[in-house]
């Protein structure tokens, strides 16, 4: 699947939640059931403080993908990580880097990557992109060495 | 005890002075319990600040029409009032500042000037950091050396650890009131004279204490006192800096600039005196009318009857949220003012206070600024409910309820 399918998806599986609590029950059972972080990954170098919710991502190569991993001391925002990274995860790191993350938005999750809120979402998104323009110009410079 | 101040507060009457309070969020009547952070505002102050615009904006202290005199004494008149709520000897000692993080940097900047390598600046553990950067900043440009109280397991200050700290070298002490994490009720009186005693200058912090109830800056005995007007129902942006006459007088100016000159020319200016040394470039006219209309709002009200009310709703909150399972209270002092910081085990106050804001429940999630704070507690942060004179005893049960289905679904 591709993101945009990836992101379909989600949108389709959220639309069955007509009232926040159950929403929130979903994201909150996603976030339990997210594969936690390699434990050797989940240190200061893979640490995105946030002021709220900590986060920890890591993102290693396959290929021309990117695989991610990542955690949350918050359960939300490891369910809403759960998220990103099942949209993200083993996709090709120019997509990465190009894509448009318009899902949270169209699931009424907005608010939780408002700077306001400053969980360490918004950053784990633009650090998962960055990951995926960095792996894409090693990529590109290979190619063309 | 059972409702008692309850009784006699004219809670209905109060509860419709507010706009804001009569609204929705995310689709259920509003339960705001983020006073600490600041207060709403009663359409008396609104209104205040808008028949000022309307029908006494002019520049102060320039204008020789009748106009700038008239704003001139409601500014003037202001300064006053405010005087007179913190009970200050003598309104020239009233310096109008943007809030409490100015009214300390304010300190720090221009009293601090007179520290030396070796001087010993106290604070505490629970400050928020607003009173601790300032005196950090000032220790590294001035080689002075910041020393900090202890907190006891309840919340509040080691007062033998202080007592320990005191020395010939201490030459000033920052403390803050009322802990806006935690709630304690700080000895101040004891603070400023066994500081004192060292010969060392006193600073209370009141941001937490001036909305809470009466503040005698005469009684308490400090050398400094401040604190913001947007947490006691006033405007944002305004403040207060109270200080003792010869030491306001002793201390350079803080920004330079308009208002605050005697006579300027470019071989020599000199400086105007108190409390207009202090207060370079126009100043916030609105804001002051406006804190002043907030501080006789609360005082019609009997600042000592708001005290006990609130006592009163602080206890009932306490009784009926240590009721859910696993949650603990932040904070235990015996003299508390109106914060409820507290814990559920094994859930992050983030997703607590996710939660409580879907049900309408505003409540603050985090370290609240005092970040050496909640590691002292070894803690993330903490779910605060704060309370003012116009929440309620339903306010409570919306609380307890949000919570509860907040820690059912978490669990």
């Amino acid at each position: 699947m591709t993101i945009a399918e990836r992101q379909a998806e989600i949108i389709d599986e959220f639309e069955m939640f007509d009232d926040w609590m159950d929403k929130y029950e979903h994201i909150i059972e996603l976030g339990k059931d997210l594969p936690l972080i390699d434990a050797a990954y989940k240190d200061e170098d893979h640490k995105i403080r946030g002021c709220q919710s900590q986060v920890w991502l890591h993102a290693a190569p396959e290929g021309d993908k990117l695989r991610f991993t990542a955690d949350s001391d918050a359960i939300i925002t490891k369910g809403l990580i759960s998220l990103m990274v099942r949209v993200l995860d083993d996709q090709p790191a120019a997509e990465i880097a190009n894509t448009e993350l318009s899902f949270i938005e169209k699931i009424g999750l907005h608010e939780h990557l408002s700077p306001t809120r400053s969980n360490g979402l918004r950053s784990m998104v633009k650090q998962m992109k960055l990951y995926g323009i960095a792996q894409a110009a090693q990529q590109n410079a290979q190619a063309n060495g | 005890m059972q409702n008692t101040a309850a009784k006699t507060f004219p809670i209905e009457r109060i509860r419709a002075d507010f706009p804001l309070l009569q609204t929705e969020m995310n689709g259920k009547p509003l339960v705001f319990l983020d006073s600490a952070a600041s207060s709403q505002k009663p359409q008396q102050v609104l209104d205040a600040i808008e028949q000022y615009y309307e029908n006494d904006n002019a520049n102060v202290h320039r204008g020789v029409y009748a106009l700038s005199q008239r704003a001139t004494d409601a500014f003037e008149a202001a300064r006053k009032t405010m005087a007179a709520y913190i009970n200050a000897p003598d309104e020239h000692e009233v310096i109008w500042v943007r809030g409490c993080t100015e009214g300390i940097n304010l300190i720090a900047s221009t009293y601090g000037q007179r520290f030396k390598t070796g001087d010993e600046i106290i604070v505490s553990h629970m400050e928020h950091h607003s009173n601790i950067v300032p005196w950090q900043m000032l220790c590294e440009r001035s080689g002075a050396i910041l020393k900090v109280i202890p907190v006891l397991d309840n919340g509040e200050l080691d007062m033998v650890a202080y007592k320990e700290l005191l020395n010939e070298r201490t030459v000033f002490v920052s403390v803050v009131h009322v802990s806006n994490a935690l709630g304690t009720v700080n000895p101040v009186v004891d603070i400023c004279n066994m500081a004192h005693e060292v010969g060392a200058v006193v600073l209370i912090d009141g941001a937490q204490a001036t909305p809470h109830g009466k503040v005698d800056v005469q009684a308490i005995g400090c050398d400094f006192y401040t604190f913001s007007g947007h947490k006691m129902c006033g405007p944002t942006g305004q403040g207060i800096l109270w200080g003792k006459r010869e030491l306001l007088e002793s201390m350079p100016p803080y920004h330079g600039g308009g208002e605050m000159i005697d006579k300027v020319s470019f071989e020599g200016t000199t400086y105007n005196v108190i409390p207009f040394k202090f207060e370079a470039g126009t100043p916030n006219m609105a804001g002051a009318i406006g804190l002043a209309s907030a501080a006789d709002y609360m005082t019609s009200l009997d600042l000592d009857a708001i005290e006990q009310y609130e006592a009163e709703l602080l206890a009932y909150a306490t009784g009926e949220m240590t009721k859910i399972e696993g949650l603990k209270v932040i904070g235990t002092a015996p003299e508390k003012h109106s914060v409820l910081s507290f814990l559920v085990e094994g859930m992050h106050p983030y997703d607590l206070g996710t939660l409580l804001d879907k049900q309408g429940v505003a409540v603050r999630t985090g370290h609240h600024c005092c970040q050496p704070l909640m590691e002292r507690f070894g803690i993330p942060g903490t779910v605060r409910a704060s309370f003012a004179f116009y929440n309620t005893r339903e306010d409570v049960d919306r609380l307890v309820a949000a919570t509860t289905r907040a820690v059912k679904m978490l669990s």
